[in-house]
């Protein structure tokens, strides 16, 4: 069953637009230019209840503007939207108790008291009785490591301490779809890890539906085994995160370790040289042809130790986006306008 | 997508039922930023002793004989009522909703499932015990200069302060929300706010007391919604008003509270349709 039902959705902007400088300054005193801009433009997608998506697109693609209408702040200019069947921008109630937004560069927490006064604020207001209130906020400041911080200010928390005591106060009603964007900005690397494995946990536990933005790809490949891919508002691709890459970079890396220096020539033999130093290199091969290329290897050269590995996201998206998705378009799998569930 | 009509909204007083239930928690939070703020509240307090000074001019001026029926006791009543009025009822709220709605953080207000005219309301009731604690010294000053003046005996008159009290308070609120609105339509309400203190001086009685005013302003502040958030209070708590002068006027003072909190709301409302959720 869907939980979140995108079609046809348009937003646009009425945009002021000025030529620097001081004359021109005064001449939109006198006469103000605008330019309506498309934010997004004929989105459709959906999302099944308990489904974890990632949300992916270049700045500027229309990606958190999306996040704003399904989250109820922004009033689409076209299209519908529903999510658990509730209009969004009429923020029903009952509506804003089956979601959360977290973004990572705005913030619910109330600045001048601790995340504490905050939870008790959410507490009252989304009706969660005091005893799994309680409960929540123990467990989530457990396994987030974030103890005594609630009861610090929070202007002088870290950016991280933030991020994390804000995703307590975004879960405490237990909502049943979670809106992140970009989750784990400003997190060390080792809270990013934890910060992943506890939303997996979350909607693993509660069924919830989870649409991710995110520009640390580890995020995406970690949580989301779909993805939808925005560009200039447009929908590019939307299904399995394994068949994006497969479709985009249809090769494989072999990582190769040396016992001895090779001849460069003997490498570039097998596949397309990505990096070489004495030790290791890196070899980009076609997917069909990557084990008779690691047979060769194997009988060719002194190998201590052999990887094969899919490119890494990001260079799957920067060839994406460069491409402006005109590649996946052609053999997409769920195209624009079909907005069946992913089970 | 499905053709299901989407479940019907809880109807209003469902709403504001819930926002009761959550009234105490907000309030308690926000006096706790109020005392988070309490050297700029204080500040700010100060700010507001534009009636002291008034206060001594009209005593010297009153010094040579009363003017109209302002002797220099009655001016000193009205002053004294005029800061307490003011420190019950003002509201900043034009200039909060102005920034929000810029930066976009009124964005986590509106994400909550209670109106954010609701927590606006709490943001700004939780400042009146901190006032309480400041206007306190200036009730002493008005019951020990002016007691034979202020409203005591008669309780109707009792009951229409209150009520003009909670009716100015109401009136301010519902004026700072329209005028807040208009920075979901143009960059800034900052301008129209700050014109709206201007006059708000001149017509609500705040500078100089209506009676002493030329007769072709006083008959614009008493068509003008202004005198009613301030003036017509003042004018109840130093006796000023007949019985049946300030029941006319607290009906027209809640008139004016009807439409302009109708107002408020259909240019709220217009205005969350054009919110651009700056940010994030």
């Amino acid at each position: 069953m869907a939980m979140i039902e995108v079609h046809n959705l348009t937003k646009s902007y009425r945009v002021h637009k000025r030529a620097p400088g001081i004359a021109a300054a005064l001449r939109s005193v006198l006469k103000r230019r605008y330019e309506t801009v498309k934010a997004v433009e004929d989105l459709s997608f959906a999302i099944a209840e308990g489904e974890r998506v990632g949300f992916l697109g270049p700045n500027g693609a229309g990606k958190t503007t999306t996040l704003k209408v399904l989250a109820g702040l922004l009033h689409p200019t076209s299209g519908d939207v529903r999510v658990g069947d509730y209009v969004p921008y009429t923020r029903d109630p009952r509506f804003l108790k089956l979601i959360t937004l977290v973004m990572g560069q705005k913030q619910q927490l109330l600045w001048d008291l601790p995340p504490a006064d905050t939870y008790a604020m959410n507490r009252a207001i989304y009706e969660v009785p005091r005893a799994q209130a309680d409960e929540t906020v123990r467990t989530l400041t457990e396994l987030l490591e974030i103890g005594d911080l609630i009861h610090k200010p929070t202007r002088q928390l870290s950016l991280g301490e933030r991020m994390k005591c804000e995703l307590v106060a975004a879960l405490l009603h237990r909502p049943r779809v979670l809106f992140l964007d970009e989750p784990t900005i400003g997190l060390d690397v080792s809270m990013q890890a934890k910060m992943r494995d506890f939303v997996r946990d979350y909607n693993e536990r509660f069924g919830a539906a989870v649409l991710l933005t995110s520009h640390y790809m580890d995020d995406v490949v970690a949580l989301c085994p779909r993805i939808v891919v925005i560009d200039r508002g447009h929908l590019i691709y939307d299904g399995d995160l394994r068949e994006l890459v497969r479709r985009v970079r249809p090769d494989k890396h072999v990582t190769i370790r040396f016992s001895k220096p090779v001849d460069k020539a003997d490498l570039a033999r097998l596949g397309t040289v990505v990096s070489a130093d004495a030790a290791q290199a890196v070899l980009s091969v076609p997917a069909a042809q990557a084990s008779a290329v690691v047979r060769d290897a194997l009988a060719a050269l002194p190998i201590v130790d052999l990887t094969i590995e899919e490119p890494p996201l990001e260079e799957v998206m920067r060839e994406l986006f460069h491409a402006g998705g005109r590649e996946p378009s052609k053999q997409d799998p769920v195209g624009p306008g079909d907005t069946r569930a992913h089970a | 997508m499905t053709d299901a009509a989407a479940p019907a909204r809880p109807t209003a007083a469902a709403e504001l039922t819930r926002a009761i239930r959550a009234f105490p928690t907000l309030l308690r939070i926000g006096v706790a930023e109020v005392v988070a703020y309490r050297a700029e509240f204080l500040v700010w307090i100060l700010t507001t002793n534009m009636p002291m000074v008034m206060l001594a001019l009209w005593h010297a001026v009153a010094a040579d004989g009363p003017v109209g029926r302002f002797d220099q006791t009655q001016f000193t009543a009205y002053y004294l009522g005029v800061l307490v009025v003011r420190l019950a009822t003002s509201n900043w709220m034009a200039w909060q909703m102005s920034m929000e709605i810029r930066d976009g953080t009124l964005s986590a207000k509106l994400l909550r499932p209670i109106h954010p005219l609701y927590s606006y309301a709490a943001d700004h009731l939780a400042a009146i015990p901190m006032r309480v604690l400041v206007v306190s010294p200036i009730v002493a000053a008005l019951i020990a200069t002016s007691w034979g003046r202020l409203v005591r005996h008669d309780p109707k008159l009792l009951l229409i302060l209150l009520a003009s009290l909670l009716g100015a308070w109401l009136l301010v609120y519902f004026s700072m929300v329209l005028l807040g609105s208009i920075a979901f339509f143009v960059d800034s309400a900052m301008g129209p706010f700050e014109l709206w203190i201007g006059v708000h001086a001149i017509f609500s009685g705040y500078l100089i007391p209506l009676e002493v005013l030329p007769v072709w302003v006083r008959g614009a502040a008493n068509v003008l919604p202004f005198r009613f958030m301030l003036a017509f209070p003042v004018e109840a708590l130093v006796g000023l008003l007949s019985p049946a002068q300030a029941l006319r006027l607290l009906g027209a003072q809640w008139l004016y509270v009807a439409v302009t909190g109708w107002l408020a709301l259909r240019a709220w409302r217009a205005g969350i349709r054009r919110y651009a959720a700056f940010g994030g």
